[in-house]
């Protein structure tokens, strides 16, 4: 039994409070779902690519306060970048976009980036472009 | 905006009476109890007069009371002592799956020193079943540890009927009681426990003192060396404003236990009611009567329990959960899988805990604002999807 308050940014919250992008993109060219329910956080993340641009990018989260703002950061940071640059951004860059996270919850940001990452290698497998290389979900519940 | 505390369960707000009675304590009578001029005296004094209230209210002899630091001291010294001081005539506990931290770690760092711990299955509802008491005790058996009420879902034990066995039995029976002294009637002898935790800042009480109980007779090695206090069983320099004050908090909570309880459990099942009425795919952790009165613990499908916690914070009312969103080990309550519960259902808890401020206003408003957060996290939940 925890108290939550003050735990997060402003950023954060302003995030939780308003998440951008909720949602399902109808037809996506890539999903990625990560997650685990033993460990209390799963998430769905939507893209939709042109020209190798992602043009839009929605997500379903199951999650705390920290798992829900990186997940709206994450569909914030990916919109109109290449597909090729939104494989590079790392969860640090997720989290501190947030106006970063408390240590112990940054694994919610490393969730973001695999949704990501396992979203775009649905897309270029999809597209037949890369090899499929499936992002595996985590067994374990472990802070990284 | 209001703020509405229901989280009595975690603590509570020490009563304005209280602190009047514990400040001259600080001061005009600062003298350490164990000096034989009037402040000491006087201090010590203070000490058993508090000593004969607390031991009043759970139905003992003032000296079988040993004041402590908290709850977790008190399971501490419970737990510990009796293992320790009866080393040689066996080394195996009985106790639950549902313990507060302040029991299960402790039973758990003696497991790592080679004592056997059988963990009791519980019911669907958090129930320990007293047959299966009976049946795992074994000649090397030498404690039944069994909290009286569960501090997450609110399940109140049959702690006398387990007492029957353990005296029958000749074995030691503790229960942790942090929950129940103070809220319901609770005495020693009905209960048939030899050791009971109990806790101040719980009751209205100042955080940083509690009590065991220790009926006489009973052989505990001491939980701290060092000087004479407390009949040798715990050493230091008593916390004289913190037990007066634990005193005044017990004194309290005995006037006013009948008619907090019966306000306390219209507006504890006013809130379940309403809940369960206005929000779908919700279940009621624990069992529906053998409960604290002041206990209301659900599980919400789809959604996580600290999302929820987050956006009533941001309404103004402090609840809890038993999602371990925030602690190291990420895995939820192990009360409630203990119960049975999937580990969504686990991290999608709510646990209100009701106390002296509240009203059947703050009731309502839980009620009203409590359907929207839930339905805004269940837009963007996941897991609705995949079971339509």
């Amino acid at each position: 039994m925890r108290d939550v308050l003050s735990l997060y940014s402003e950023k954060v919250m302003e995030h939780f409070k308003n998440p951008r992008n909720v949602g399902e993109i109808e037809n996506p060219d890539g999903i990625g779902h990560v997650g685990n329910p033993v460990c209390g956080d799963i998430m769905e993340l939507y893209i939709k690519v042109k020209d190798e641009v992602i043009v839009d990018a929605k997500f379903k989260t199951f999650g705390c306060g920290a798992a829900i703002a990186t997940s709206s950061m994450v569909t914030e940071l990916v919109k109109g970048k290449t597909v090729e640059g939104a494989l590079k951004i790392s969860n640090h860059a997720v989290a501190e976009a947030l106006g970063g996270l408390p240590p112990i919850k940054m694994h919610c940001s490393l969730l973001a980036e695999e949704a990501l990452k396992s979203a775009i290698e649905d897309y270029l497998t999809k597209s037949k472009k890369g090899k499929a290389r499936r992002h595996k979900e985590n067994a374990k519940c472990k802070i990284q | 905006m209001r703020r509405i505390y229901l989280d009595y369960a975690a603590t509570t707000p020490t009563h304005p009476e209280v602190v009047k009675a514990m400040l001259p304590y600080f001061t005009d009578v600062f003298g350490n109890p164990s000096s034989i001029y009037s402040y000491g005296q006087e201090a010590k004094g203070a000490i058993e007069e508090a000593r004969s209230k607390v031991a009043d209210l759970i139905g003992a002899q003032s000296e079988e009371l040993v004041f402590t630091s908290g709850g977790t001291e008190a399971d501490n010294f419970a737990i510990k002592g009796v293992a320790y001081t009866n080393e040689h005539k066996g080394n195996h506990i009985i106790t639950t799956p549902i313990e507060h931290h302040a029991g299960m770690e402790t039973c758990k760092s003696l497991e790592r020193r080679g004592v056997r711990v059988t963990y009791l299955p519980v019911d669907e509802h958090g129930l320990v079943d007293p047959d299966n008491v009976r049946r795992a005790i074994t000649d090397k058996t030498i404690l039944i540890s069994v909290m009286h009420a569960n501090n997450e879902m609110g399940t109140i034990e049959p702690i006398a009927e387990i007492g029957k066995i353990a005296r029958e039995a000749r074995i030691y029976f503790h229960t942790d009681a942090v929950q129940t002294v103070g809220h319901i009637p609770v005495d020693v002898n009905e209960l048939g426990v030899d050791l009971l935790s109990m806790s101040a800042h719980k009751l209205y009480g100042p955080k940083g003192v509690g009590a065991l109980y220790v009926r006489g007779g009973t052989k505990l090695l001491p939980f701290m060396h060092g000087g004479e206090q407390e009949r040798r069983r715990r050493a230091s320099t008593e916390n004289v404003p913190g037990i007066v004050g634990f005193g005044r908090a017990i004194e309290l909570a005995k006037q006013e236990m009948d008619e907090e309880a019966e306000r306390l459990t219209y507006l504890r099942d006013q809130l379940i009611k309403g809940l369960l009425e206005r929000i779908d795919h919700i279940r009621l952790n624990g069992h529906l009567t053998k409960r604290l009165l002041n206990n209301v613990n659900v599980s919400v499908d789809f959604v996580e329990g600290e999302s929820m916690l987050l956006n009533l914070d941001l309404e103004g009312i402090c609840a809890s959960t038993g999602s371990a969103c925030s602690s190291s080990s990420l895995e939820p309550s192990y009360v409630l899988l203990a119960l049975g519960l999937s580990p969504e259902l686990a991290h999608g808890s709510l646990r209100f805990t009701l106390g002296r401020e509240n009203t059947s206003k703050d009731i309502d408003y839980v009620l009203e604002v409590l359907p929207k957060i839930v339905a805004k996290l269940r837009a963007m939940s996941p897991l609705l999807k995949s079971r339509r």
